[in-house]
């Protein structure tokens, strides 16, 4: 702590704003990954079953959602989150803040996590389909009972993976007044040419990356049977 | 032989393909009676996976296109879930085995009871019943990636007979395995077919395994059975070129051109191949001075089959009585001549 203040770390001030900052923080990734991550589960699974010769095989459905993601998905987020500004209003009532930043945050999640749980069943032994319809298990049996288990270690990978796309998203988002440790970083950090701040602010988001990746890595070793 | 427990009549199925429709199943009739282990051979492409999973209704065939009757049931026209029971009643088992790898053995060879319903207990006590059948009751909490091809098979044969299905169908069921273990697994197929009376149709493109079990079979080509039987007369008469050239693959009983080419250098006397298709086999008493040159025999159903490549010696009237005393013993001989004076027998 001593070399923190001696190089510009107030505690009376900076101790009150990074603890603030991380609770905001906090509340953004863990809001977002479980709806957006929910979501994108939900879509993801559609996404795999509705293409040709999915379990759901369906033209329409796949080709509108496939347009959908890939629409959504290129759009820079910073403008992203302007651009849906209306619909963080509608739904929030406000479009700054943490609750602002919630609606453009869990659509573009959401987005995401669609194609990583897309990308991780269309991985799986697609035998394992076959297998599942000949014992006589119905279709939605087979996707949810069989294939989700089958995939659980490139899926929990994938939500890992995710985990840092979401942090990024939260650090744009304070960009624009969310709040969160971004905003602490630029804000008391880098606009004031408080290198300290700064870095601390860092030194967060590589622990948090770290641990999670870790957790990730230990269920995924667990879950994966091969 | 009782009732046809699988009847196949003129039913077709026709894939969507890149230039245009490809007819996988064409036009194939066929009755697979209740209890016995019913072949069908072909190379791959030939047709034969999509045949047996039309008998499962995992394809549906063609609107249309003839009847398909399974365990008393009209497969074309009924709906998902009569399907699903019509499937839970038939086990499959197959090349790539197929197995859930985040379950352990145990859970594998249960979850066909488990979607049927049954109890936990009566799942344990059913599973460790098929463990213990199967030859694999110490692996029942391993994982598939555990085992070895043989014994992940065997959990995919104890999972497909676990809700007492009355018909197994095996696509290419050993073709992942060494020729030992695919004798151990051809052997436990055979117990389940004596034991448990389930009706087997098995896929393969490799005679040697349908000349080990099945009593009649069906040759595929191009989507089209072009010849079925008993196995024995298939084999040992066969008309379609593809049959023929199964039988050289399991056999190598017939010099090429290249070998009667080697033989002659070595053999000037008159050749001729014997077909051994009697149950008396070749008797040497009708020949005077003949040597065995070349040729293999083996059995198929337990009876003798193969042929024989001879070289008599002697005058041509010598040679061609003894000839004529083989055929007259009911013999299929291809007379090749001498190396002066060669004959170009067919092939």
């Amino acid at each position: 702590m001593s070399v923190l203040q001696a190089n510009g770390w107030d505690p009376a001030i900076h101790n009150g704003k990074l603890l603030l900052a991380a609770q905001q923080s906090l509340q953004m990734v863990l809001l977002t990954l479980l709806i957006g991550g929910g979501l994108g589960l939900v879509l993801g699974l559609t996404l795999f079953a509705t293409r040709k010769g999915g379990l759901y095989a369906n033209r329409a459905v796949f080709a509108g959602l496939n347009i959908l993601v890939n629409t959504i998905r290129p759009i820079p987020f910073i403008i992203f989150i302007m651009a849906v500004k209306g619909l963080a209003v509608a739904l929030t009532g406000t479009f700054i803040g943490v609750k602002g930043a919630i609606p453009p945050m869990v659509i573009a999640c959401s987005m995401a996590t669609s194609r990583i749980v897309e990308q991780s069943l269309v991985a799986a032994d697609p035998g394992v389909i076959e297998a599942g319809r000949a014992m006589g298990a119905s279709r939605i049996h087979v996707l949810l009972r069989i294939l989700v288990p089958e995939s659980l270690a490139p899926l929990v990978l994938g939500y890992a993976y995710l985990f840092i796309g979401v942090l990024d998203l939260s650090v744009m988002a304070g960009a624009i007044g969310a709040g969160g440790l971004g905003n602490f970083a630029i804000v008391d950090g880098f606009n004031r040419y408080n290198d300290v701040v700064l870095w601390v602010a860092v030194a967060i988001f590589i622990a948090a990356v770290q641990v999670v990746q870790l957790v990730g890595n230990l269920l995924a070793r667990r879950f994966l049977r091969r | 032989m009782t009732s046809p427990i699988i009847t196949l009549t003129d039913v077709s199925k026709t894939f969507k393909g890149k230039t245009g429709p490809i007819r996988a199943v064409d036009r194939v009739s066929l009755e697979i009676e209740a209890g016995e282990v019913f072949g069908v051979i072909g190379h791959s492409g030939a047709g034969k996976s999509t045949l047996v999973r039309l008998i499962n209704a995992l394809e549906s065939v063609d609107p249309g296109s003839g009847g398909l009757t399974v365990a008393g049931h009209q497969v074309p026209g009924l709906g998902e879930r009569d399907l699903r029971a019509l499937r839970s009643q038939i086990g499959m088992i197959f090349q790539g085995f197929n197995l859930l790898s985040a379950k352990t053995v145990a859970v594998n060879v249960g979850y066909p009871l488990k979607l049927a319903g049954w109890s936990q207990a009566a799942r344990a006590a059913r599973v460790s019943e098929l463990l213990e059948f199967t030859g694999i009751a110490d692996k029942a909490d391993s994982y598939p990636s555990q085992l070895s091809g043989g014994q992940k098979q065997r959990v995919g044969i104890a999972r497909a007979l676990a809700a007492r299905p009355s018909i197994l169908l095996a696509d290419e069921a050993t073709s992942a395995l060494d020729p030992e273990t695919t004798r151990d697994v051809l052997d436990l197929l055979v117990r389940a077919n004596r034991e448990l009376g389930v009706t087997i149709v098995l896929i393969t493109h490799v005679m040697s395994v349908v000349q080990y079990l099945c009593g009649r079979t069906a040759v595929m080509e191009e989507g089209r059975v072009v010849e079925s039987g008993r196995t024995y007369d298939v084999f040992s008469r066969p008309k379609a070129a593809v049959t023929r050239k199964f039988v050289q693959t399991a056999l190598h009983d017939r010099p090429t051109p290249a070998t009667i080419k080697r033989l002659r250098a070595r053999h000037p006397g008159r050749l001729a191949i014997v077909t051994v298709a009697s149950d008396g086999g070749l008797a040497l008493g009708a020949l005077e001075a003949a040597a065995i040159v070349y040729g293999s025999l083996t059995e198929v159903e337990g009876r003798p089959f193969g042929s024989i490549t001879l070289e008599l010696t002697g005058d041509d009237d010598v040679t061609s009585a003894a000839l004529g005393r083989l055929r007259s013993a009911g013999l299929e001989v291809v007379d090749l001549g001498t190396a002066a004076d060669p004959l170009g027998g067919a092939l």
